[in-house]
This record gives C-alpha cells, sequence and structure tokens, in this order.
C-alpha cells in the first residue's frame, strides 16, 4: 500500500467518528424535533384550511406561501443573522428548529390537508350520526385514516429534512456537513471527507425508509389491497 | 318518536331538491319514501337527520324545532346507502363507537355490542375488519353501529341498493323484523316499490321535489290521488279516453268539471283487467271485444297485449288458462279504472257488471 492510500484510510477512519457523532448529536435530534414540531404546525394549518372559517383559512393560505416561496437558505438567515437587530437573538439549534419547523409545517400542511380530504364525507357522517362531536370524529376516525394516506408523502417530507439539516451548518451549527467541512479545512481531501458525509447521510435516509414500509403496512392492515 | 315536518324546502343553487313537503309520522311506524331516483327523498332523509339544512320549514321532534340542532343530538341512527363503515375498525369496535360517548361502562358497552352482534346473526365475527364481510354482513354491522346507542329515530337510505336480488330479499325480511322487535321509528328510502310495499306500515311518494301522496301500501295502490302515483306504484295502462271501452262510455262525465273531460287521465291496472275466450269471462255483457297483439312470459302470468277499438292495453292472465295467440279474437272486461283530472281523482268500476250484479 503506498503512502497515500495509507493517508486517506487513516482520514476515513479517524473522521468517521466525528461525523458520526455530529449526526446523531445534531443531525439526528434537529430533524427530530423540527418534524415533531413541523407536524403540528402542519396539521392545525390543515385544519384551520378546512375550517371554513375565512380569518383563518385565509392565516394558514398566507402562511403557506410566504414558506413555499421563499427559500429555506434565506428563512434561516432571516432568523439567525437578521433578527438580532430586532433584539431577538436566538442560538443556532432554536433558528435551527424554529427555520425547519415553519418549512415541514408549510409543506406537510398540504400533504395533511390532501390526506383529509380524501377521507370519504359518508365517514365524518357516520361518525356524526352516532353522536361524534367533530373533535371526536376527526381524532377517532378521520385522522385515523388519513394516516395511511399521509405516510408516504411525510415520510418524503423528513427524508428531505435530514438532508436539509445541512443548511444549518451556514448558521454555525456544528452538525454533520459542518464538521465535514471543518475536518476538510486541516486534511485539504474535500473528495473523501463530503463523500464520507453523503454516505452517513444515505445511512440515515435508509433507516427512515424502512420505518416508512413498516408505518405504511401497520397502517394499511386492516385495508383491502 | 312523534315527528312532524312543516313546509320544508330545500335548494340546491337554482335547484329546488325539496319543495313545500309536510307531514307527520307516528312513534314506532316504518315509513317508506318511495320515488324516482333524483327526486328528493334522500335529501328530505338527510335533512331529518341534520346533515343537511332546510333552506326553509320546519322539522319537530316530539313537538319540538330541531332545525339548528346538529346531527349528533338529534337521537338519530343512519345508515348509509354505502354503509360508511369505519375501515380501520373490527365489527366490535364499529359497534361500540356510538356507546363510547356516551359514557357507559366498558362492560355496559361489551354487552350491548354482543347483544347487537347477536342480533344482527353475526356471532363470531366481532373481530373482522369490514373488507372481510360480505355485502350483506356489511350492511347487518351498518344497522347494528345506528341502532345500538337506542336512537328514537332510524333512518335508513336505499339501505340494500348495494346488494344482490336474493340476499336483498332476505335482508327485507329480517329488517323488518328487527324494526318491529327493537320498536324503534324508522324512515327507509327506496326506489324500488315492491321493496316499499313490502316492508313499510306506510309509505310516502315522493317526485320531483313533492310529497305526491302517504297512506299505507294497500291504500296508495288502491287509491292514487294522483297520476304519478298510479303509474309510479304497479303497472297502469294509461289512456286518454274511454270511449269504445264497454261499461265505462260515460266515465268522464262523472268528473266535477265536465267541459274539461277530455284532458282527463285514465289509468287501468293491468291486474284489473280479465281477458280471455268467451266462456272464461267472469261477466261476458260486460265485455269488450279485443284483438289479441301479443303474449308474453312474466315469470308467473302471461302478460297479454289487446286492442280494443283504438286503445292498445297490457293485461295479466294466469298460467293454468289456455295460451292465448296473437290473433285470437277474445273478451276484455275491465273491472275498474282510475281516473284523474287536475286535483280530482276517481276510482271506477265497470257500470254494466255493477247493474248486472246489483240484479241478481
Amino acid at each position: 500500500m503506498d503512502d497515500r492510500t495509507q493517508r486517506i484510510l487513516d482520514i476515513v477512519v479517524n473522521s468517521f467518528l466525528p461525523l458520526l457523532k455530529a449526526g446523531v448529536e445534531f443531525t439526528v435530534p434537529l430533524a427530530l424535533i423540527s418534524f415533531a414540531l413541523g407536524l403540528v404546525v402542519a396539521l392545525l394549518a390543515a385544519l384551520a384550511r378546512l375550517s371554513g372559517n375565512r380569518v383563518l383559512s385565509g392565516i394558514a393560505r398566507f402562511y403557506v406561501w410566504i414558506i413555499r416561496g421563499t427559500p429555506l437558505l434565506v428563512q434561516l438567515f432571516i432568523i439567525f443573522y437578521g433578527l438580532p437587530s430586532i433584539g431577538l437573538t436566538l442560538g443556532a439549534f432554536p433558528s435551527a428548529v424554529i427555520g425547519f419547523t415553519l418549512s415541514v409545517g408549510a409543506y406537510g400542511s398540504e400533504i395533511i390537508r390532501a390526506a383529509i380530504q380524501s377521507i370519504a364525507r359518508g365517514q365524518w357522517e357516520a361518525a356524526y350520526s352516532v353522536g361524534m362531536t367533530y373533535s371526536q370524529a376527526l381524532r377517532r376516525i378521520v385522522i385515523p385514516q388519513a394516516t395511511r394516506v399521509a405516510v408516504p408523502p411525510l415520510a418524503n417530507s423528513f427524508i428531505s429534512l435530514i438532508k436539509d439539516t445541512s443548511l444549518a451548518a451556514a448558521i454555525t451549527m456544528t452538525e454533520l456537513f459542518r464538521v465535514a467541512q471543518q475536518i476538510t479545512a486541516t486534511t485539504y481531501e474535500p473528495l473523501v471527507l463530503y463523500s464520507e458525509a453523503a454516505v452517513i447521510y444515505l445511512i440515515f435516509s435508509t433507516v427512515l425508509s424502512w420505518v416508512q414500509g413498516w408505518l405504511e403496512n401497520r397502517f394499511s392492515r386492516h385495508v383491502a389491497k | 318518536m312523534q315527528i312532524e315536518v312543516r313546509n320544508l324546502k330545500k335548494d340546491f343553487g337554482q335547484f329546488a331538491a325539496v319543495q313545500n313537503v309536510s307531514f307527520d309520522i307516528e312513534p314506532g311506524k316504518l315509513i317508506g319514501l318511495l320515488g324516482p331516483s333524483g327526486g328528493g327523498k334522500t335529501t328530505i332523509l338527510r335533512m331529518l337527520a341534520g346533515l343537511e339544512k332546510p333552506t326553509s320549514g320546519e322539522i319537530l321532534f316530539h313537538g319540538k324545532n330541531v332545525n339548528h340542532l346538529p346531527p349528533q343530538e338529534r337521537g338519530i341512527g343512519f345508515v348509509f346507502q354505502n354503509y360508511a363503515l369505519f375501515k380501520h375498525m373490527n365489527v366490535f369496535d364499529n359497534i361500540a363507537f356510538g356507546l363510547t360517548v356516551q359514557k357507559k361502562t366498558k362492560r355496559e358497552i361489551q354487552e350491548r355490542v354482543y347483544e347487537m352482534i347477536e342480533l344482527i346473526g353475526l356471532k363470531g365475527l366481532a373481530e373482522r375488519y369490514p373488507h372481510q364481510l360480505s355485502g350483506g354482513q356489511r350492511q347487518r354491522v351498518a344497522f347494528a353501529r345506528a341502532l345500538a346507542p337506542s336512537p328514537e329515530l332510524l333512518l335508513l337510505d336505499e339501505p340494500f341498493a348495494a346488494i344482490d336480488a336474493k340476499v336483498r330479499k332476505e335482508l327485507r325480511t329480517w329488517l323488518r323484523e328487527m324494526i318491529s322487535r327493537v320498536g324503534v321509528t324508522s324512515i327507509f328510502v327506496t326506489h324500488d316499490q315492491e321493496e316499499a310495499v313490502e316492508v313499510a306500515d306506510e309509505i310516502m311518494i315522493i317526485n320531483s321535489g313533492r310529497l305526491e301522496q302517504k297512506g299505507t301500501p294497500w291504500q296508495v295502490y288502491k287509491e292514487p290521488q294522483t297520476p304519478f302515483v298510479a303509474s309510479f306504484l304497479g303497472e297502469s295502462n294509461i289512456l286518454p279516453d274511454t270511449a269504445s271501452i264497454t261499461g265505462f262510455e260515460a266515465a268522464t262525465f262523472r268528473l266535477r268539471d265536465k267541459s274539461r273531460a277530455k284532458t282527463a287521465n285514465i289509468l287501468i291496472r293491468p291486474e284489473s283487467i280479465e281477458v280471455g275466450r268467451e266462456h272464461e269471462i267472469s261477466n261476458p255483457a260486460a265485455a269488450s271485444i279485443g284483438l289479441v297483439k301479443s303474449v308474453q312470459f312474466r315469470g308467473t302470468l302471461w302478460q297479454v297485449e289487446v286492442e280494443v277499438g283504438h286503445h292498445r292495453l297490457l293485461a295479466h292472465r294466469t298460467l293454468e288458462k289456455e295460451t292465448l295467440k296473437p290473433g285470437d279474437e277474445v273478451a276484455v272486461l275491465i273491472h275498474s279504472l282510475h281516473l284523474f283530472h287536475e286535483d280530482e281523482s276517481l276510482f271506477l268500476e265497470n257500470e254494466i257488471k255493477r247493474a248486472s250484479s246489483a240484479a241478481i
């Protein structure tokens, strides 16, 4: 084995743990927290859109319009670098969580809205006719059935989110990609380091795809194929 | 439950789906809403359920206006045309669903659900999911789900429409027995007259958003008040006049407004026409002469098309009698007919036949 190969091998081995650590410590929690909060926002926005109340649905529409219509990176910059000038200073992690939550909320609300609308009106009416209120019908009849419809597109969003967390590097968060940049700066091996980072992202999203498959199975158990 | 409906109206945009419908329903009755598709039956049912808001008019349960009550506060059960069973829940949970909101204990719920499952004859299938059941079984589950919370009014929207003919007949009888056993006031929608006549205590004929007639199936069949009712319920021949029909020559003169008698509608049921050789006919003197045009086997009887004067009539003939052939000359005895003119409706019997039987 020549020296160059040996050197690259050393870099790969030595950087793997720091990269994985950054991924597990920052990338994964950032994605999980943002996605969980984002789902709540998405559900609320979807219900607001479907509520028939003009003010609520107008607010939801405006929110989706703004978030979908502007780049995520720009939004993160506004939150992290822009807000301090009006006295609102947030750390990198909270800024990233806010940015990603808003993003998941906007895209997710359309997915959830479509999933809820895909449930036949008869299911609502049947729930009402046996005495359920709107929120009971929603919780016990509509959401469980809509979940099945929403799982594949939401899993898509989650996988996108895992990859998008690399944008947080730009607001100084030492997540996976940022660590790859830092090691590159000292080793001058960008091809090796960035490829290694890509492989770790790939591992994360592969695990997610498995989870998606498992969830889909679980939610479609009682539906004739 | 005592139900009163006053001047009920429902518009969908420009389309008047239900127009000025009023009726009363006695507690414990089983009512059939019968009429052609698109006539407004389902809309009336949905307004009773609270799933649709009336444009105007009043719905009263026990004398109290319920127009603004949402469905969950009306004490109703609803069986949907496509059942709308909760797909993600098994039979037990579907039936239990309405009970869980009533704040019953687990034990009470369990008892009631198993009682319902027993009642609908699906014992042992409590764990099945809707997609693992046949159409007839789903229908029964839908019925049990609606009935489990003990509603005061059971509403059924075309309950048998999606079920094949043989099972439908069984289910009909089953439903009839079930409802009388439970004793709940029930209203069902159907476009199948046989179903309505067989199942209902009373039927309401709905056409173009209007209530044409309400009464027992026999009353409505025997004394239809409008040409629509007469032609919708049972088969019928519709004629413009009674000239050349022996025993009814002067029929139209019985109308109040004799000058308009020419615009009357005459309706004759095939079962009130006796057709056959002269010696077979019960009262040949009251019969006209006719010519057989065609003969068709209709499963339980012959349908004979016969020409009398310038009229063509469809009549029934039992299978036991000698088979007629096209071209045969026959006696045609018309026992009775219905006469309609504007809001006047008359049921007339053959005058010659009446005169001769009175003479004896």
